[in-house]
């Protein structure tokens, strides 16, 4: 089986580090896996977006034009990627900011309130895990234990006590995203 | 350690990790994007407090393959990297490499131009690499990786090719490879070499005269044409050898192919989704991918192309490589080009239409 993601939303959002802790799950399940940054100065401010294969088989192109499921935190990810996911595909979006929703029938459309949940809970920081969370709702791209697993490899040890804190959020994640369609 | 270290990374800490692990000497670099993990991976490592590596920010890519050249002189296992106008700005210290006869790494971690041009990947330092961007009669052995493993395992082969011939080698690699994260093994740790190693294996190297033999002259300049002959022809000579016995390629999906793209690098990997989604709507497709870009497997292709229908070359650039391989199968079989320009890389679908498009 293999998941072809991208993650798109503004820089800062913590769009790169959740693909990397994704790919580093698949990685921790013995997976071939592939992350590829849109590396451009777009990054400050303007969108950050990242594409992640997780896959039984060796992965082919790093860059894709469709996807499996299309993770969107801005409006403008929203507009360049709901074209772009796959027939019977998954999109997952954060309502915060989002004016114009998804509009395709032909998809899976699932909304996450995970900013405001996070702003709510002073969980902030952890943001994309609640995300990361939706997503492995909806589609078990990895199990909960390879993301802790994957924490506790790639956190410096002095961070270690935040990810108890990284749990939650995925876990609450999980409860809070719904399907519109 | 563990026997099989199984990481993930991008291609450019790869490169960084593997030159400390095949025993490189030194590093001389200076920061471009997208190669500049390179020396952020270095520096973070620290290699001169473990296997003694130097590693140096040099004040520009002009000093850096001086001190390449400088540290090739002495038999050192010695390596810069930089991005497309990083190695323009090189090009004079690499043909200098190549008439001394010095083996030695130079890793292109390439981005669009021309000039400034952009930050994104871009495959257009082709012709720059395999037809020589410096001065003179030379050639470059260049590897071209398509993942991040290769990144690694093309560092010490690079280096040995180096030594071997007596002749610089290239990495050419491009943003996409430089900047994405795949899994890699990477290579067990080899000591550097020792001097009493070096003296042995390198005795044209300029380490001292210890003892009676004749001093050791590394130089490009010979100033009586008959001598300079004589030397362009022996350097001739061991580039028709290199071309004899280094050709590296891998054939993808070509057994029952009517067919053939022909791409290198990060637009292999793009074929190799094209060629799954063609495959599915019945065209028979398959790849050869050049690993060495120099020396060429136009040979390879040759015998490819003559059962095949046509032959479309993926690159991302204005259409360079796709030269060599009308060159290779002499016009017999159409050889068509695809490309994106300016740092924008090809989706899988849009070569999908091109390929539909010469079926029909």
């Amino acid at each position: 089986m293999t998941h072809e993601i991208i993650i798109s939303g503004f820089g800062g959002q913590g769009v790169l580090s959740m693909g990397k802790i994704l790919a580093y799950s698949g990685l921790m399940e013995g997976k071939e896996v592939t992350w590829m940054p849109a590396y451009g100065p777009e990054q400050r401010g303007g969108t950050a977006n990242v594409t992640v294969i997780v896959s039984d088989e060796p992965v082919s192109s790093p860059i894709l034009s469709s996807y499996d499921v299309a993770i969107i935190l801005n409006q403008p990810s929203l507009d360049k990627f709901e074209p772009k996911v796959k027939k019977g595909g998954i999109l997952i979006y954060d309502g915060n900011g989002i004016n114009v929703p998804p509009q395709r029938k032909d998809i899976n459309v699932y909304r996450i309130d995970a900013m405001d949940t996070a702003a709510k809970l002073n969980m902030i920081k952890v943001f994309n895990m609640m995300i990361l969370g939706g997503l492995m709702k909806v589609r078990p791209v990895v199990t909960i234990e390879s993301v802790l697993k994957a924490l506790r490899k790639t956190l410096p040890e002095r961070h270690h006590h935040l990810i108890p804190m990284n749990e939650e959020a995925i876990r609450k994640g999980m409860e809070i995203i719904v399907k519109e369609n | 350690m563990a026997e099989k270290e199984i990481t993930l990374m991008k291609g450019n800490e790869a490169i960084a990790h593997a030159a400390i692990r095949c025993g490189c000497d030194g590093y001389f670099g200076y920061p471009i994007t997208p190669q500049s993990e390179v020396l952020e991976t270095l520096a973070e490592q620290k290699p001169w407090e473990t296997t003694g590596m130097v590693v140096v920010q040099a004040e520009s890519e002009v000093s850096s393959i001086n001190m390449v050249y400088g540290g090739a002189c002495t038999g050192k296992r010695v390596m810069t990297s930089s991005s497309s106008p990083g190695v323009s700005l090189m090009q004079e210290g690499i043909s200098y490499l190549a008439g001394a006869e010095l083996p030695a790494l130079v890793v292109n971690v390439s981005r669009g131009g021309p000039g400034l041009g952009t930050i994104q990947p871009s495959q257009a330092d082709y012709f720059q690499t395999v037809k020589g961007g410096g001065h003179g009669d030379y050639r470059l052995i260049t590897l071209a990786p398509a993942s991040v493993q290769e990144m690694a395992d093309f560092v010490d082969l690079a280096f040995e090719l180096a030594f071997r011939y007596r002749n610089p080698a290239m990495i050419l690699s491009d943003g996409a490879i430089g900047q994405m994260m795949e899994k890699v093994v990477l290579p067990p740790f080899k000591p550097r070499r020792s001097e009493e190693q070096i003296a042995s294996e390198c005795p044209w190297a300029t380490i001292g005269r210890k003892g009676g033999r004749k001093p050791n002259i590394i130089t490009s300049l010979e100033l009586r044409s008959e001598e300079m002959e004589i030397i362009n022809l022996r350097i001739q000579a061991k580039y028709r050898e290199i071309e004899k016995k280094e050709v590296r390629f891998e054939e993808y999906m070509t057994d029952d192919a009517e067919y053939l793209i022909v791409a290198f690098g990060s637009a292999a990997r793009i074929s190799k989704k094209v060629i799954s989604i063609a495959r599915e709507q019945g065209i028979k497709v398959g790849l050869l991918r050049p690993i060495t870009l120099w020396p060429f497997p136009s040979a390879k292709i040759a015998e490819l192309g003559s059962r095949m229908k046509g032959i479309l070359t993926l690159e991302i650039n204005a259409g360079q490589m796709v030269e060599d391989v009308r060159l290779a199968v002499e016009c017999k079989v159409p050889v068509q080009y695809f490309g994106r320009l300016g740092g924008i890389i090809p989706e899988p679908e849009e070569v999908v239409e091109v390929l539909k498009k010469m079926v029909k």
